[in-house]
């Protein structure tokens, strides 16, 4: 019997980075996104917070659009 | 030639009705949370599902290509064997739907064509360490992986984000949520509706109407596609109660990192070579979210009724698939028998879940029930399927055995009684 420890280990790794990055990262967007809400009930605006949030979702969408890309590229 | 066209017609049928048990049991795994946290309405989560579950289905034929090989001999399998093992996984399917508890189709289908094999040529033909590798040890790594990512996700994400509660975040965390969800249901589709293609195609192989080493012709794709997403449309209400609620309460923040960490694990397992069962990964994810919360619970008994279930997946597919592959031997009315049989048994089993209907309209009905300290009172009192669950759970899953052992004998009407009188 032959159990594959490496790919058991990839896996757990990269899920586990993959899935803290993207889930930390979408947190960071929904932040800033927040600071922009008071921010704009206080009548000021905060350009560099929403700038910022908006990377962080881009950056989730590509994860998003590399997953497809992975369910698809199996064809 | 006749009876042979027959019985594979059957085999085809019967395929089409696992795919379809194997759509409602498995909805619960992309759209549980999002249910249970009102980020999608439950009819149209489910109606997202099935779309995606069928688009998936068109994506690849690689999975459906490698089904058959590997865990046992294709030589020397007849239809009968696949309509054995057919009618093992359907049943374990539906017998664990009744009791509202996920267990993977995966391994049902695979216990009941071990069995099946194992009936009808012997220990031999099944390739145990095979069996360790691919079905047992990612049972236990499954919900490991998914649980600690998902736990520590939701710690990050509470730390980082704190509890703030504004319309941005509702609106935030519901699209996140939603997307991830999608993916799951994508990866679903391709994973799933293919174990039944290739079911469907091992059997035209073995009947000997098309050539070995044939990709899936496009008939069985259509209709493997369409199955699994009428079944997931259908939705098993049961099960999305206990994964979006039973097993912890989840805040929407919460159920974006569960779904997204089983999303992310799903897709690294089988892009990287180690399989993993979407149903033991979502679980794991579920629970690893909610202990990743600051006062979160998991309820530890509808946990433990879950691996009892996972563990017992496999040998009871594997009893009622040998019991039933026993019969169908017998010759073309043994093969009648077990069909009468699979159609009464299901019967029975719609029969006596219509006694406490659970459906899209009541599936979140729990929602007003303060979380915290009473939750492990009501969890012990009132579990999510049925009022009197503990009983039921040692009522319920000893059934397969009691099946398949009348079912060993050529005793066309007992085998039908056992699942109503057992619940």
């Amino acid at each position: 019997m032959k159990i594959d420890w490496a790919a058991l280990g990839s896996v757990f790794g990269v899920s586990l980075g993959v899935t803290v990055a993207l889930v930390t990262l979408f947190t960071l967007g929904i932040a800033g996104l927040n600071r922009r809400e008071k921010a704009t009930a206080q009548g000021g605006s905060a350009a560099l917070a929403v700038t910022g949030a908006y990377l962080c979702f881009a950056a989730c969408a590509a994860a998003v659009a590399y997953g497809i890309n992975l369910i698809v590229a199996k064809a | 030639m006749e009876s042979f066209s027959l019985i594979l017609a059957i085999v085809v049928i019967t395929a089409l009705a696992f795919d379809f048990t194997n759509g409602f049991h498995d909805t619960a795994n992309a759209m549980a949370t999002t249910i249970s946290t009102g980020a999608l309405k439950p009819k149209i989560a489910v109606a997202m599902s099935a779309v995606l579950n069928l688009v998936g289905a068109f994506l690849s034929v690689e999975v459906a290509n490698t089904i058959s090989k590997g865990l046992v001999d294709e030589t020397g399998i007849r239809p009968e064997v696949i309509f054995a093992a057919l009618v093992g996984a359907i049943l374990w399917n539906l017998l664990t739907w009744l009791v509202g508890l996920p267990s993977s189709s995966s391994h049902a289908l695979m216990g009941g064509l071990v069995g099946a094999t194992v009936a009808s040529a012997g220990f031999g033909a099944v390739h145990g360490d095979v069996l360790v590798t691919k079905v047992l040890l990612p049972a236990v790594a499954a919900p490991v992986v998914a649980g600690l990512a998902s736990l520590l996700a939701t710690r990050f994400s509470y730390g980082i984000g704190g509890t703030a509660d504004g319309e941005a975040t509702r609106k935030g965390y519901r699209a996140g949520q939603i997307a991830s969800a999608g993916l799951v249901s994508l990866a679903h589709g391709t994973n799933d509706a293919q174990k039944t293609m290739g079911i469907i195609t091992l059997a035209l192989v073995a009947g000997g109407s098309i050539a070995p080493g044939s990709n899936p012709p496009t008939w069985v794709i259509l209709s493997a596609g369409l199955a699994i997403a009428l079944g997931t449309y259908i939705g098993g209400w049961r099960i999305i109660r206990t994964m979006g609620k039973g097993l912890t309460d989840l805040e929407p923040r919460q159920g974006f990192a569960a779904q997204t960490s089983a999303a992310t694990a799903i897709l690294a397992s089988s892009h990287l070579g180690f399989s993993l069962s979407t149903t033991h990964v979502v679980s794991g994810s579920v629970m690893g979210a909610g202990l990743g919360r600051k006062g979160g619970v998991v309820r530890w008994s509808t946990a433990t009724r879950m691996f009892v279930a996972w563990a017992l997946t496999l040998p009871a597919a594997a009893l009622v698939g040998a019991g039933a592959e026993s019969v169908t031997d017998l010759g073309d009315w043994g093969t009648a028998v077990v069909a009468v049989f699979l159609i009464a048994a299901s019967a029975a089993i719609w029969k006596i879940s219509r006694r406490e209907v659970v459906d899209h309209t009541n599936v979140v009905e729990e929602t007003d029930e303060p979380a915290g300290v009473v939750t492990a009172a009501i969890a012990a009192v009132t579990p999510p399927p049925v009022g009197t669950v503990t009983e039921d759970l040692t009522a319920t899953i000893p059934a397969p055995v009691t099946l398949s052992a009348p079912a060993a004998e050529p005793a066309p009407a007992a085998p039908a009684t056992p699942p109503a009188a057992a619940v």
